[in-house]
C-alpha cells in the first residue's frame, strides 16, 4: 500500500490537497459573519465530506481502467434514471428553490445527481470515441457524441439548472477535441449555437451568417453539410426570440445582469455588484482572513457555494487570487500531462474530460464574481459547500491518479521526467 | 487509433495549454481591473454600503422666564425606528412589531412612506415610545431586523397648557416647509418648532444635529457602531432667555375665568417686554410632541372655540371704548381739546347727526362732561363731538401713523395685522364717492366701524399713555430690529399725565369702579366690542402705578357683555405683579352700567364664527377683508 502512495502523481496530489485546505479554510471564513447562520458550521461538513471524498479518491485510484471502461454503460445508465427520478421528485434549494435539481426522498436531500452525471458522460464519451477508429471527421460522426451528452443534458436543462448543461456541453467539445476532431469541424457543430447567441442583433447575426458562408467555402465539407449547418444556423436565428420567451425570469434576469449589472442593482444585478464591490474593495493584500467586511455583513450573495470566490478576493485580496489561480493551474496543466501520457485512448480522454470539468468550472464560476461570465450557480471545484460535487471531482482525481499511475507503470513517467 | 499518435497528442496538448494559460491570464486580468485599478472605487462602495449614518437629535436649547424658571425642558424619552431594509422585509417587521408597539395599518403606511422618502436613514415609527413599549421590543431584538432605540431628549413643558401660546409647541418638519430657506437644513423626520417662540427662535433653539454611523447588514440589521473618529456630536441649541414672568403668566391662568375664550396680555410700559401672554381656551403642547395623536388633534382643531389660536395676536376685534383713548390723545395732540374741555352738546343720552339718532350708551345721559369725565364715563356722546371735530381724514391719518393698521413686530410667529382704513378713499372705494358722509367719524371715534384690532396693538396704545409717550415694540426675547424707536404719540408729559388721570378716574369712580384698589391707583379703560354674532367682546387695559407705571395689562374676552367684567381680571393681575395682597376682589362683583356702543353695528363675522378649519387657514389671511364690510349706517 505505500509503494501505492509513494507512486501517486506527486503535482495532482499536491494541488489538490492545498486546493482542498485552501477552500476548506475558505468555507471556514464565509461561516465567519456578524449575524450567525447555519454557514457557520459548514465547514466541518465539508472536513467530513473531505474525509469521504479521499477513501473515494483512493478506492478509483484502485480500479483499473478496463473495469472503469466496463462499468460505464452502468454508471450512464444509473446516472440517466437517476435524473429522472429527480424529475419527478426532486426539489430545489438555496437560490434555486423553484428549481429540481436535488434528488430528495422523503424530505431527506441525497444530492445533485446533476454533478455526478456529468462524470458519467466523460466516461461514457470516452468509452465511445475510444472505440472509433478514425476521429470524428464529418457532422454524421458527431451525432452519437452528441446524443450520448444530449440525454442527460436535456434532462438537467429541464430541472431547470442552464449552468450545468453547459458544462455538458463544454465537455462534448473539449473531448472531442481531444479525440483528434478538427477543430474547423467543432467550430462548424458549434456555428448554431454562436448564432443563436449573436441573434439578439440582427447586425451581428447578420455579419456572423457571412462569415459562416466564407467559412463553408473554405473548408468545403459535403455539401448536405454545409447546408444542414447553413439551415441550422438561420433557425437558431429564428428560434432565439421564442426561445428567449421560454426563459426563466431568472434567467433572463442573469444574462441581462451579465451585460448591465445595473440594470437591476437590488435583484439580477445583485450578485455581480457585490461580488465585485467585495472583490475589488479586497485590493492587493485584502481584508485579512475571516475579516472581509461585506462577507460579514451578509452583503455576498451565496458566499458558501457559487460566490465563495468572493471572499478570496475580498479577505486575501489580489495576492490570494493569483496563489489560488496558480493552484489551479497547476492543478489543470497536471491533468493534461496526464492525459497526454495516458497509455490508452479511454484513459486519456477520461483524463482531459475530467480537465475540462474543472476548466470549466473555473473558468466559468471564477469568471462570473468579477462580471467576465455570466451568473451560473456551477460550484467551484474544492471551495464551494456541496457534497456531490465534491465527490464527482474526488472520482475524477482518483482517475486521473489511477491513469498516471498506469503510465509509470509502463515506463512513461521516466521517459517523461 | 490514429489520432492518439503522441505527435498529434502533442499538437492538441499545446493548443489545450495554450487555452488555459490565455483563460488563466484573462482571469488574472479581470482581477488585476477590479482589485488594483478599482479598489478605490469599491473600497469607497463597500464603506457606503454598509454604513448607514444616525441621526443625533441635538438638544433644543431651553427656554426660561425672566426669573429662570424653565418654560420648556428636554426630559429623557425614547424613539423607535427601523433601519430600512428592502420593502418586503421591512412589512414583515413592521407587522411583527404592530401589536407590541401598537401601531396601526396607516400608521405602517406611513412608516414605509418615511423609508421611501429617506432609504438611507432610519425610518421613524415612533416618536414618543412608552418604556415597557422600549423593553418589550428590546426583548424580542434578534427577531426585528434593523430596530433602533434611541434614547432621545424630548420636548416637556412643565407648565403645559399656561404656557401653551406663548412657547409653542415642536413637531416633525412637513415637505413644505423643507421647501422654505429656513427649514432646508432640517433632515426629513426632523423636529421644528410648529409655534409661538419654538417657532420664532427655531434657529438658535434647534441646535445641529449630530451623526452616527452604524454597520448594517444586507438585511438592514443592525451589527454595530462604526469607527467612532466618522461620528459627529450633536451641538445642543442655545438656551432662550425670555421676559415672561412665569409666575404672572400662572397667576393669570388661574384667575382666568374659567370656561371663557379671550387673552391677556401684560408687558412693561417703558421697554416693551412682555411679562405674560395667555390665551384661552388652550391646548397641552407636550401632546404635540413625539407626533400628536389623531383623537386629540380632531378634539383641538374642530373645537369650535380653537384653542390653537392665540388671541392676543391672531384674533382682531372692535376696539369699542378702549379706542377713545386714542381719540383723546389725537384731540390733544392736535390741540382741538384740552382736558377740562366740553363739547358744544351736553350728553342727553344720544346725539342727533343728520337724519339719524347715535345713541349714548347711557340712555339718561351722562350730562356735561369735560374729557377728563368724557373718558371715566365712556360718554359716547362727548366723543361723538370729538370726532365730528377731529375730521374722518384726521382720525385715519393719525391713526395709520400710530400702525393701527398693521402688525405690531412683536416676535411671536402668526401675528396679524390690525384692519384699520387707510384714509378717506377707502370709503369711496368701498361705497363710492360721495356715497359716505362723515357719519363714519362717529363710529370711529368710538371704536366702531372699519376697525378691528389685535389686543396686542391696543396694548402698545396704552403701554405708550403708561410711558413717556414713546412707542416701544413688544417683545419676548428681543425687540424687532425694524422697531420705531422714535415713534412716539407725540404727547407733552403734561397731556399724557391728563390722560392717565382720565384713567385712573375710570378706575376710581368711573365704569371700572370694581377694580379700584385701595393700596394702588390703576389707571385703565374698558371697552365693549359689538359682537352681531352673540354677547358683546368685553375689553379692559390697564396700568399701575398709575403715577410711575410698571405693568401695563390688557385683556379680551369674548362674549363677556362689556369690559368691566374684564377689569377686576386686569387688576388682580397688575396687584399680583406689584406684589400686593388681593384677597379683597375674590369676592367682588362689578356693578356698573353696561358701557354699550350706540346701536348694535353690524360686524363682519370674526373668527370664532368661521368655518373650523382654523389650521389650515394661513395665519396672515385677513380675516375681517374690507370686501365683507357692509355698508355703514349713512344716509
Amino acid at each position: 500500500m505505500f509503494s501505492r502512495v509513494r507512486q501517486l502523481d506527486k503535482s495532482l496530489v499536491v494541488s489538490v490537497s492545498v486546493l482542498a485546505l485552501y477552500g476548506l479554510a475558505t468555507l471556514y471564513s464565509a461561516g465567519q459573519t456578524d449575524v450567525p447562520t447555519f454557514v457557520a458550521t459548514i465547514w466541518q461538513r465539508q472536513l467530513i465530506w473531505l474525509g469521504l471524498c479521499v477513501v473515494v479518491a483512493w478506492l478509483t485510484y484502485r480500479t483499473s481502467p478496463r473495469m472503469l471502461e466496463w462499468a460505464t454503460p452502468i454508471a450512464y445508465a444509473i446516472t440517466v434514471l437517476l435524473l429522472l427520478l429527480t424529475l419527478a421528485v426532486g426539489t430545489g434549494a438555496g437560490t434555486a428553490a423553484g428549481s429540481k435539481s436535488w434528488l430528495s426522498i422523503g424530505g431527506h436531500r441525497f444530492g445533485q445527481p446533476a454533478e455526478l452525471a456529468k462524470l458519467a458522460v466523460i466516461l461514457m464519451l470516452a468509452r465511445w470515441l475510444a472505440g472509433l477508429r478514425e476521429a470524428p471527421s464529418g457532422i454524421r460522426d458527431l451525432i452519437p457524441p452528441a446524443a450520448i451528452t444530449g440525454l442527460p443534458c436535456l434532462l438537467v436543462l429541464k430541472q431547470p439548472d442552464l449552468g450545468s448543461a453547459i458544462v455538458f456541453v463544454a465537455i462534448l467539445f473539449f473531448m472531442l477535441f481531444w479525440a483528434g476532431t478538427k477543430p474547423s469541424l467543432l467550430l462548424l457543430a458549434a456555428s448554431p449555437v454562436i448564432g443563436l447567441a449573436l441573434a439578439f442583433s440582427t447586425v451581428a447575426w447578420g455579419a456572423w451568417i457571412a462569415v459562416l458562408t466564407v467559412l463553408l467555402l473554405w473548408w468545403r465539407p459535403y455539401v448536405w453539410e454545409s447546408i444542414a449547418i447553413m439551415g441550422l444556423n438561420v433557425l437558431g436565428g429564428v428560434i432565439a426570440l421564442p426561445m428567449w420567451n421560454r426563459l426563466a425570469p431568472y434567467q433572463q434576469n442573469r444574462l441581462l445582469a451579465f451585460l448591465n449589472p445595473d440594470v437591476d442593482p437590488r435583484a439580477a444585478g445583485w450578485h455581480v455588484i457585490q461580488s465585485k464591490v467585495a472583490i475589488g474593495s479586497g485590493g492587493l493584500f485584502g481584508k485579512g482572513f475571516t475579516e472581509g467586511t461585506q462577507k460579514r455583513l451578509a452583503f455576498l450573495p451565496a458566499q458558501h457555494t457559487d460566490f465563495i470566490f468572493s471572499i478570496v478576493g475580498e479577505e486575501l485580496g489580489f495576492v490570494g487570487v493569483l496563489v489560488a489561480l496558480a493552484l489551479f493551474g497547476w492543478l489543470l496543466f497536471a491533468l493534461l500531462r496526464i492525459a497526454r501520457r495516458a497509455t490508452d485512448p479511454f484513459s486519456s480522454l477520461c483524463v482531459f474530460g475530467i480537465a475540462g470539468l474543472f476548466f470549466t468550472h473555473i473558468f466559468e464560476n471564477v469568471g462570473m464574481t468579477v462580471n467576465l461570465m455570466p451568473i451560473t450557480g456551477i460550484p467551484l471545484p474544492f471551495f464551494s459547500y456541496g457534497g456531490s460535487f465534491l465527490l464527482a471531482c474526488s472520482l475524477g482525481v482518483g482517475i486521473a491518479l489511477r491513469v498516471a499511475w498506469e503510465s509509470r507503470q509502463s515506463g512513461y513517467g521516466e521517459l517523461g521526467q | 487509433m490514429s489520432s492518439f499518435h503522441p505527435y498529434l497528442l502533442d499538437r492538441r496538448l499545446g493548443m489545450a495549454r495554450l487555452v488555459v494559460w490565455f483563460v488563466l491570464a484573462l482571469l488574472v486580468l479581470w482581477f488585476f481591473r477590479t482589485q488594483i485599478l478599482g479598489h478605490g472605487k469599491y473600497q469607497l462602495q463597500s464603506e457606503t454600503n454598509r454604513l448607514r449614518p444616525i441621526p443625533l437629535p441635538a438638544p433644543r436649547g431651553l427656554i426660561y422666564d425672566r426669573n429662570g424658571r424653565v418654560l420648556a425642558e428636554n426630559v429623557p424619552g425614547y424613539t423607535v425606528s427601523l433601519l430600512p431594509g428592502p420593502e418586503p422585509v421591512l412589512r414583515a417587521t413592521l407587522a411583527a412589531i404592530a401589536s407590541i408597539a401598537n401601531i396601526d395599518s396607516a400608521a405602517i403606511e406611513r412608516v414605509i412612506q418615511r423609508a421611501h422618502r429617506a432609504p438611507y436613514q432610519p425610518a421613524l415609527v415612533l416618536g414618543d415610545a412608552r418604556f415597557s413599549v422600549v423593553s418589550a421590543l428590546e426583548e424580542r431584538r434578534v427577531a426585528i431586523p434593523g430596530l433602533l432605540i434611541q434614547a432621545e431628549p424630548k420636548r416637556w413643558y412643565p407648565d403645559t397648557a399656561v404656557v401653551a401660546h406663548l412657547v409653542g409647541y415642536v413637531g416633525e418638519v412637513t415637505e413644505v416647509e423643507r421647501a422654505t430657506r429656513r427649514f432646508a437644513m432640517v433632515r426629513l423626520g426632523g423636529l421644528v418648532g410648529k409655534d409661538g417662540l419654538e417657532r420664532e427662535y427655531d434657529d438658535s433653539l434647534r441646535g445641529s444635529e449630530g451623526v452616527r454611523f452604524v454597520e448594517v447588514s444586507a438585511k438592514g440589521q443592525m451589527v454595530r457602531d462604526a469607527e467612532a473618529a466618522a461620528n459627529l456630536n450633536p451641538v445642543p441649541g442655545t438656551d432662550l432667555h425670555t421676559t415672561i414672568d412665569l409666575g404672572l403668566q400662572q397667576f393669570i391662568s388661574k384667575i382666568f375665568p374659567p370656561g371663557q375664550r379671550g387673552a391677556v396680555l401684560a408687558l412693561n410700559p417703558n421697554t416693551g417686554e412682555v411679562l405674560a401672554l395667555y390665551s384661552a381656551p388652550s391646548f397641552d403642547p407636550n401632546a404635540f410632541v413625539g407626533g400628536v395623536s389623531a383623537p386629540y388633534w380632531r378634539t383641538i382643531s374642530e373645537s369650535p372655540a380653537h384653542p390653537l389660536l392665540d388671541r392676543a395676536i391672531q384674533a382682531r376685534y372692535p376696539p369699542g371704548s378702549t379706542w377713545k383713548l386714542a381719540i383723546a390723545a389725537m384731540a390733544l395732540k392736535r390741540g382741538i381739546v384740552g382736558p377740562r374741555s366740553h363739547m358744544p352738546i351736553p350728553c342727553r343720552g344720544g346725539l342727533q347727526y343728520g337724519n339719524r339718532y347715535f345713541r349714548c350708551w347711557n340712555a339718561r345721559g351722562h350730562g356735561d362732561l369735560t374729557l377728563t369725565e368724557a373718558i371715566a364715563q365712556s360718554c359716547d356722546v362727548y366723543f361723538y363731538q370729538l370726532g365730528i371735530k377731529l375730521g374722518v381724514t384726521t382720525l385715519l391719518e393719525d391713526g395709520n401713523a400710530w400702525g393701527f393698521r398693521g402688525r405690531t413686530g412683536i416676535d411671536l410667529p402668526g401675528e396679524i395685522p390690525s384692519e384699520f382704513p387707510t384714509g378717506p378713499e377707502y370709503y369711496d372705494r368701498v361705497y363710492g364717492p360721495r356715497r359716505w358722509t362723515s357719519a363714519v367719524a362717529l363710529n370711529l371715534a368710538i371704536g366702531q366701524g372699519e376697525n378691528a384690532q389685535t389686543l396686542v396693538q391696543m396694548v402698545r396704545l396704552y403701554q405708550q399713555l403708561a410711558s413717556d409717550g414713546r412707542l416701544r415694540t413688544p417683545f419676548v426675547v428681543r425687540q424687532a430690529a425694524t422697531s420705531n424707536e422714535n415713534t412716539s404719540l407725540d404727547l407733552t408729559a403734561d397731556q399724557i399725565a391728563w390722560l392717565r388721570r382720565a384713567m385712573i378716574a375710570v378706575v376710581e369712580e368711573g365704569t371700572a369702579r370694581g377694580s379700584r384698589l385701595a393700596a394702588l391707583t390703576i389707571a385703565g379703560k374698558t371697552g365693549t366690542a359689538q359682537n352681531s354674532h352673540g354677547p358683546d367682546h368685553g375689553w379692559f387695559i390697564g396700568f399701575a402705578p398709575a403715577d410711575k407705571p410698571e405693568i401695563v395689562v390688557g385683556a379680551i374676552i369674548e362674549f363677556a357683555q362689556h369690559g368691566t367684567a374684564v377689569a377686576p381680571l386686569v387688576a388682580r393681575t397688575i396687584a399680583h405683579y406689584l406684589g400686593i395682597e388681593d384677597k379683597r376682589f375674590q369676592n367682588i362683583r362689578v356693578a356698573v352700567p353696561t358701557d354699550s356702543a350706540p346701536q348694535p353695528f353690524q360686524l363682519p363675522p370674526l373668527l370664532d364664527t368661521l368655518a373650523p378649519t382654523l389650521p389650515s387657514i394661513p395665519r396672515d389671511t385677513p380675516i375681517l377683508r374690507d370686501s365683507v364690510l357692509p355698508r355703514p349706517p349713512t344716509r
